[in-house]
């Protein structure tokens, strides 16, 4: 191992993290906000929700948003939500963009191949209405229209903590259906 | 006999014959001079060229004839994929074009041609399947993967044909996220078209919106107030700055290196935290707008601009110090995924993809537009086109584009940020070219005597990066396909439209 990465690991050990001072220390609301996710989840689920994120004809920037949920700086997993690769292993689907005709079959059958019980997540303008390009002859528009929605979150694109408390937002609703939507 | 139509100091608009068209087909095939982009109007077929020898740029035009005009594809293969979009939207055949599939046309939108003046059902687009070019050997499998990918990226599909773990063959499959944006611009006011090309590609919205405005100001002989042009390359470089950090991140990150990742991770957020406390949006969406920029720097933006590129400065050196001297790392980066200099003069790449195979070209420096002409800066260039060099491409432009933020800040002029836009009250056009951090985004613009948009067409750098994929991860094996395609980092909704 470099003498730089040996340092660099070492620092981490002794500096604070980088994490932000929202949920995991500090901010009360945050805090709170934590914690109703962590009871509201276990009920459900056990611990965790598995996330599938599909791109149904994003700009790509909701992604870059979705991304940033992963760094240190927010660190999603520390929730118990954490991105998984296939829709087989998925409890949300996480869906962007105003829906191209291109996509619509890709979405539906990532939707049948999530295993109950689901929700469905539309993250973004273009996801929950269409956005600048309802209307189109590409697009089918809102997600809602190809596959049913739980939850909106609006933003072009959302802040990853507009994104976060809207998960949290998810789950909570879930619960109180008690688990199985549909 | 080229009639010349429009002028403007760097793309000068000429009408050709058929015969004269073919020439400049031909000669681009026989690798004299550069395809800077190929599109159509209900009419018409332009081509966007960049000289050789003089590297003048310039457009020339034809009619097209019966609905059809001579291929430039079965001279010049970049061009093959422009010339199937354009069959797809417009309905114009390339003729002795090899290719007949089409591309961005996938048998499920409401209408076809959806960009000609009558559309026609002509065409009938089977969407029962796509005709994969074949490989044929012992051995052989095929892997097909997308459009729904495992990570969060945009989708596409993608047909390996592997022997082994070998790639013997890669094809692209495109147009997933094609949104009908040129059919939504046309017609469109300009605020309202601006909007629009912000949301081509969400990665570059500055660097789209940047070079759709320019093109308005050029038709409309607009010049923007001086602050106003230095606020945009703020946005550029910091755009540019965000986008190589979470390259540089996720590209160690498919080489198992999560550490760099995560420390990228933390540098890009600054970036993005910066960018909204000093312009109020993460991405800077909506900044650029025809005549200027829509909001001022804040004033506590300033100060936390230059504390970003003090942080940057301070961690960014030994991140690289890592990167070089992890001899897992390195394995995984050196010679994988290499591009020849042969193909990137031929395709003529922008960005990272060309300038780590010996292309030198940066449209900042090599069609110098304000503010760039009064900056200083380096275009740092490689020859290896291999994984590695496209990090170290990056890794300096990074470098550049601290230097770049520190100079636009300790210049930036007083004054307005906006300049009035007043419709000409007939038709204009112009083009025009700005850096994006993928690499040069050329946007053509029709204005309309009322204002409104006649017809925008912006082409994605990624155009003539995609085929060179393909190229490069040839012989490699399938588990370094990620890291070969993160290095490219093409953009999908760019390029779909």
């Amino acid at each position: 191992m470099s003498a730089r990465l040996e340092k660099l690991l070492l620092q981490a050990l002794v500096e604070k993290p980088a994490t932000i001072a929202g949920p995991a220390s500090g901010d009360k609301a945050a805090q709170e906000l934590a914690k109703t996710l962590q009871d509201a989840a276990r009920r459900l689920l056990g611990r965790a929700l598995s996330i599938r994120e599909v791109d149904a004809g994003s700009c790509n920037g909701c992604e870059l948003e979705i991304h940033a949920l992963n760094n240190p700086v927010y660190d999603l997993e520390r929730f118990g939500l954490k991105f998984v690769a296939s829709p087989r292993h998925a409890d949300v689907l996480l869906v962007t963009g105003p829906v191209t005709a291109n996509m619509k079959t890709a979405l539906e059958r990532t939707y049948h191949a999530t295993p109950e019980p689901k929700w469905v997540v539309a993250l973004g303008d273009c996801a929950c209405t269409g956005g600048l390009f309802k209307g189109s002859y590409a697009c089918i528009g809102a997600v809602e229209n190809v596959v049913p929605v739980d939850l909106h979150i609006p933003g072009c694109p959302p802040r990853p903590v507009e994104i976060l408390s809207g998960l949290v937002a998810l789950i909570e609703a879930a619960s109180r259906s008690g688990g199985a939507r549909r | 006999m080229a009639k010349r139509v429009a002028s403007t100091k760097l793309w000068p608009r000429a009408e050709i014959g058929k015969a004269a068209w073919v020439e400049c087909a031909e000669a681009l095939g026989r690798g004299e001079g550069e395809l800077f982009a190929l599109f159509a109007e209900v009419d018409r077929v332009h081509m966007a060229l960049r000289g050789a020898g003089d590297e003048a740029t310039r457009i020339v035009t034809m009619k097209v004839e019966d609905g059809r005009y001579p291929s430039v594809g079965v001279h010049h293969a970049p061009a093959i994929r422009l010339e199937r979009a354009i069959r797809d939207l417009f309905g114009h055949e390339p003729q002795a074009l090899p290719d007949e599939r089409c591309w961005l046309d996938h048998g499920k939108w409401t209408i076809t041609m959806p960009l000609a003046e009558k559309r026609r059902l002509a065409r009938e687009v089977l969407d029962t399947g796509y005709a994969f070019l074949p490989a044929e050997g012992e051995g052989l499998h095929e892997i097909p993967v997308g459009p729904v990918h495992a990570g969060i990226i945009e989708p596409g599909h993608f047909r390996f044909t592997a022997n082994g773990e070998i790639v013997v063959r890669l094809e692209e499959r495109l147009g997933y996220v094609h949104k009908g944006i040129e059919r939504l611009m046309a017609g469109a006011p300009l605020e309202q078209a601006a909007k629009l090309i912000g949301r081509l590609s969400g990665d570059s919205t500055v660097a789209y919106a940047y070079a759709f405005a320019r093109a308005a100001e050029a038709a409309l002989g607009v010049s923007v107030p001086a602050r106003a042009t230095y606020l945009r390359a703020l946005m550029a470089e910091l755009e540019r700055v965000a986008n190589h950090l979470g390259d540089f991140g996720a590209i160690c990150n498919d080489a198992s290196f999560a550490m760099m990742h995560a420390h990228c991770g933390m540098l890009r957020e600054e970036v993005l935290q910066a960018a909204d406390l000093a312009f109020g949006h993460r991405l800077m969406r909506d900044g650029v707008v025809p005549g200027g920029v829509a909001m001022n720097l804040k004033p506590e933006g300033e100060a936390r601009l230059r504390a970003l590129v003090a942080t940057i400065a301070r961690h960014f050196p030994e991140l690289v110090t890592i990167y070089d001297d992890t001899p897992s790392l390195q394995d995984r980066m050196v010679t994988t995924g290499i591009v020849t200099a042969e193909l990137a003069r031929r395709f003529a790449p922008g960005g990272y993809v060309g300038r780590a195979c010996g292309r030198a070209f940066d449209a900042r420096r090599d069609l110098a537009y304000p503010p760039y002409d009064e900056l200083q800066f380096d275009v740092p260039l490689l020859q290896e086109g291999d994984v590695n060099a496209r990090v170290w491409i990056r890794i300096r432009e990074i470098e550049q584009s601290l230097a770049l933020i520190a100079q636009i800040l300790d210049r930036l002029p007083g004054g307005a940020i906006k300049a009035s836009l007043v419709s000409a009250a007939e038709e204009r056009e112009a083009a025009a070219v700005v850096e994006g951090f993928r690499g040069d985004i050329f946007v053509w613009l029709k204005l309309a005597a009322d204002g409104t948009v006649a017809r925008c067409h912006p082409r994605d750098p990624s155009w003539f990066q995609w085929p060179l994929l393909e190229a490069a991860v040839e012989g490699n094996i399938v588990a370094d396909f990620p890291l070969c395609n993160k290095s490219f980092n093409c953009s999908y909704s760019g390029h779909d439209l």
